[in-house]
């Protein structure tokens, strides 16, 4: 582990184990090695999208965007254009010989705008030429005329307007108005959290190759391959089965290369298509900010009672989130805020309603977790007004209404069995990160000085682990092994940073017994693996792991058999490990045992599938399991605020989090260090910003302020929990890590409140929305004075 | 349209199409006529067949684009090929020497400061370049000097480590303890 708790500021050391041993082989599951491209990462050899050789006759794509956020296209002149040095193809939709629509799950999303122009950076016409450059001056020769239509722009205005992409959902457990009728005590109020960029370092690319028959090749970064191809095809007009998809790796995906991808991909082949060449469409970082979608902005309503310990009598609350002009995913992201606004607690009786607005803004889109963070930073701000209501710490009030025996049922009737785990990572971190000695201490800096305020959050994470959409929780892998005894593997996992190569190669190794160099990683290709789920929903490993050892398991109960036949042995006596296999008392080298089965005609290739066992959801009745297990942890973060000006400093961060058994302990603690900092930005200072045209503002890192090593807390503490299998079946009883460490840092959003409520000594409420830029903490200190000013407050 | 641009073109002061230039890159001397708005950047990557230095936001916002001109850290996205004539340029490609890695590559596995890889090369470049100028003595001024270089994964904690490691001239492959 990284550090003892308790201790002093840590130094990390280097996370990998250095000298494993003679009898072990490295790269077993559960070993810390590094990322299969780690050399490649340091050296520049790994191969992006963009740095594939490009062949002679590549034309580059360039799009032109609505400068509209909804309006009517009268008039649409590409003639000029079309005549422009170097230009090779102009499209329009009418030039689109499929389907124009490429809404992933319903539809919405044309590829290029037929008639109607519904956000700021739509697409509207595709060039093709020689050069970027002059794709990109032939743009600028296309006459477009608009007439505009009334836009809407923000939450408050599509719930006005009743604009929405869907109907809505209820999700109800007990009685909750007339719990709230009972409470002893009562709060209401509404808050705002913003969205969130991706801002993978990576932008949007595709390079899309013609093939002979009208086939197509395309290398996307994308985490959804199966679907860029079926939605190539659909604009095409051609079968899936004349396209191909493949990805090596992307610099980033966080969710912004599920849907998103498509577009790009599309308008690549496309163009490759009319063309007959070689087409690459690289956004411009700028165009990617303003053309692509984003983590969904949310305004919340709460009505919350409560007894004087703090525990929740009853609740309602509603989540609106700012869907964009179509629904993309956006019904799946608001069920999940709704599925994560318990978080941790036991609600009773409550009542949580989701609402889909449709506004004139890009279509907003999946973004780690999905939609989670903001139904748990909508409970965890509730809780921590109650706590600032009752005059407690917050700390005492999360513990109060922690899921526990007897206090286990969710508001969508799922059982959780994870209330004690959350209790024991709680008191873990609470001792470990000497939460009331800090309290205590932070208390009396507050005391003392006027200006500077410091501020403490301990929270928990619990996040729902399966796809939503049950059907999506399947997966497929390919195993080759040759007859010299090397591995090769495919499963339908995407690589983004993440590891999830490393991790199922790392499993597969095991299952064969052999080390982890033995096991080639190959490109993702829709070639290989058909009808893939996106690695999406931290399901990664979970899913493509279990598809690929059940290939790999294939092949081995192969090989058992023939080799206990041919030596006449027992097949319970043959056994793979350490790069031999046993066969009674004889020992074979593996490639020699490979060898053998080979030229005695054993098939040495097999595909594995995988579904997730137990999960179901009946959305009507807004009950089932979606989950097939949850993630835990819990953080507490501590930052000082200077009250004149609001701007501040991420002190201390205390991380404890639940990867189960973990396949890969480095790769999982990256993935928790990774998640925080990332949910840090998106809670503090990265802010999305409109103007009244509904035109993204802040489409550059200049503008759109991204963490630096600088604002990561300098007293930075990880660890994960020890000795904590999933109880569920999946691979090495290890549990997905992807999206549920970015929750963690909703400790620093509230450790951000927490600083602003000492400036009134505690005693009044805060309204603070996210992000928490300097300026509305400023704001939300003012507020606090001017309540300080006018008298003590009598509380609810 | 048309024809104001054709106005423009007429007006405006003659520049040659192709400037001859000649730079050291990564040790070997380079003579080749660029294009006067050529970016450095562009150049490494479409005309040396250098694709390690990465195109992130080509404002000079993100770092990904750093390389080292005479040892100093500067953005390639921003910077002219013609404004480096005569200049020595170090890469990402140049920083190994054979199969052995630079230090600070090494520092970087060891400490696995890296999620996507995609800052990588821009983030090493810049650590080289940050202990070549001679600036960051504390981890502090590492966590300040660094603050051009994002990485959107947040492996902050650990390219940190890795750079005061090397900074520090510690040993980076120490054994670490099994975590489970």
């Amino acid at each position: 582990m990284r550090d003892e708790p308790g201790f002093g500021p840590t130094t990390p050391g280097p996370v990998h184990d250095a000298n494993p041993g003679p009898a072990r082989l490295r790269g077993a599951a559960g070993d810390p090695v590094p990322h299969d491209s780690a050399a490649k990462h340091v050296s520049g050899e790994a191969v992006y999208t963009d740095d594939i050789p490009e062949l002679p006759g590549t034309l580059h794509a360039y799009v032109l965007q609505s400068p509209r956020a909804h309006a009517r296209i009268l008039r649409l002149d590409v003639s000029a254009a079309r005549r422009a040095p170097g230009v090779h193809a102009v499209l329009t939709a009418g030039d689109v010989p499929g389907a124009v629509d490429i809404g992933p799950v319903f539809p919405g999303d044309p590829v290029l705008a037929p008639e109607l122009v519904e956000y700021v950076g739509q697409a509207v016409a595709a060039i093709a030429a020689e050069t970027p450059g002059q794709a990109r001056a032939a743009a600028a020769l296309i006459e477009a005329e608009y007439e505009d239509l009334p836009a809407i722009l923000t939450v408050d205005e599509a719930l006005e307007a009743g604009s929405y992409v869907g109907p809505g959902l209820t999700m109800r457990l007990g009685e909750s108005a007339a719990a709230l009728a009972a409470a002893p005590r009562r709060l209401s109020g509404s808050f705002a959290m913003g969205g969130q960029d991706h801002f993978y370092l990576e932008g949007q690319i595709a390079y899309a190759l013609p093939r002979e028959d009208g086939d197509m090749l395309v290398h996307s970064s994308t985490q959804h391959p199966s679907e860029v191809q079926h939605l190539i095809a659909k604009v095409l007009g051609r079968p899936d089965a004349h396209v191909t998809v493949e990805v090596r790796r992307m610099g980033g995906g966080f969710g912004g290369k599920e849907t998103q991808p498509a577009l790009i991909a599309c308008i690549a082949a496309l163009l490759a298509d009319a063309t007959g060449r070689p087409v690459k469409y690289r956004m411009d970082r700028d165009d990617d900010m303003v053309m692509t979608g984003k983590r969904h902005d949310f305004q919340v309503r709460y009505e919350v009672g409560f007894d004087e310990e703090g525990r929740i009598q009853g609740i309602e609350m509603d989540l609106a989130a700012r869907c964009g002009m179509s629904p993309d995913l956006s019904n799946a992201v608001v069920d999940r805020a709704m599925f994560h606004a318990d978080n941790a607690y036991f609600l009773a009786n409550a009542t949580v309603t989701g609402l889909r607005c449709k506004t004139n803004t890009v279509s907003n889109t999946a973004f780690r977790g999905f939609g989670g963070p903001q139904g748990m930073v909508a409970i965890e701000y509730v809780v921590d007004e109650i706590a600032r209501a009752l005059g407690r710490d917050p700390l005492d009030v999360r513990r109060a209404n922690l899921y526990g025996p007897g206090r286990d049922l969710t508001h969508y009737h799922q059982p959780v069995e994870d209330g004690p785990l959350l209790a024991a990572l709680m008191d873990d971190l609470e001792a470990s990160c000497a939460y009331r000695e800090r309290r205590r201490a932070i208390d009396a800096f507050n005391a003392a000085h006027r200006v500077l305020k410091k501020g403490l959050a301990l929270t928990p994470v619990k996040f729902g682990i399966s796809f939503t959409a049950t059907h999506m929780n399947q997966a497929g892998a390919l195993v080759h092994l040759y007859q010299d005894g090397s591995i090769q593997l495919n499963h339908g996992g995407t690589e983004m940073g993440q590891g999830v190569h490393t991790k199922v190669a790392q499993l597969v190794a095991t299952e064969f017994g052999v080390g982890l160099d033995r096991v080639r990683i190959m490109a993702t290709s829709t070639g290989k693996v058909p009808n893939t789920s996106p690695t999406a929903a931290s399901s990664g490993t979970d899913l493509n792991g279990a598809a690929a050892l059940r290939a790999a398991r294939e092949i081995r109960n192969r090989m058992t058999l023939f080799l206990a036949e041919h030596f006449a042995e027992p097949a319970e006596s043959v056994a793979f490990r350490d790069g031999i296999v046993a066969v009674g008392g004889r020992t074979l080298a593996f490639a020699e045992a490979c060898h053998l089965a080979y030229v005695n005609r054993i098939h040495l290739s097999a595909a594995g599938y995988y579904r997730t066992p137990k999960i179901w959801w009946d959305r009507t009745e807004a009950r089932g399991r979606p989950f097939y297990y949850f993630a835990c942890g819990a953080a507490a973060t501590e930052v000082l605020v200077d009250t004149l000006t609001g701007e501040y400093r991420f002190l201390r961060a205390d991380l404890l989090h639940d990867c189960g058994t973990s396949v890969n302990p480095a790769i999982d603690l990256g993935q928790v260090e990774g998640g925080y900092v990332q949910g840090l930005g998106w809670l503090s200072f990265e802010e999305l910003w409109w103007d009244a045209h509904g035109r993204l503002r802040t489409h550059a890192p200049s503008t759109y302020k991204i963490p630096t090593g600088r604002d990561v807390p300098a007293d930075f503490r990880v660890r994960l929990v020890a000795n904590q299998p999933n109880r569920e079946d999946v691979v090495h009883r290890s549990k997905a890590v992807g999206e549920p460490p970015l929750m963690l840092a909703i400790s620093g959003y509230l450790a951000l409140k927490d600083a602003v409520a000492a400036v009134g000594g505690h005693r009044f409420p805060v309204h603070l929305d996210a992000p928490a830029t300097p300026e509305r903490v400023l704001m939300a200190c003012e507020a606090v004075r001017a309540l300080g000013a006018a008298g003590p407050w009598a509380g609810p | 349209m048309d024809q104001r641009l054709a106005e423009l073109r007429d007006t405006a002061p003659a520049v040659p199409d192709r400037i001859p230039i000649s730079l050291v890159v990564n040790g070997v001397e380079k003579r080749m006529e660029v294009a006067a708005w050529t970016t450095l950047l562009d150049l490494l990557r479409n005309t040396l067949d250098l694709p390690g230095t990465k195109k992130g936001c080509d404002h000079g916002q993100c770092g990904a684009c750093t390389v080292l001109v005479d040892g100093r850290r500067i953005n390639s996205c921003l910077t002219l090929a013609v404004m480096k004539d005569g200049c020595e340029v170090t890469t990402i490609e140049g920083l190994a020497t054979g199969d052995v890695l630079h230090p600070m590559q090494q520092a970087f596995v060891d400490h696995d400061a890296y999620q996507c890889g995609y800052c990588t090369p821009g983030q090493i470049c810049s650590a080289v370049g940050l202990i070549s100028e001679g600036q960051a003595r504390t981890r502090e001024e590492i966590r300040d000097l660094m603050s051009g270089n994002i990485c959107r994964c947040g492996a902050y904690p650990n390219i940190i480590a890795a750079i005061e490691g090397v900074l520090g001239g510690t040993a980076p492959a120490q054994a670490k303890e099994d975590p489970a």
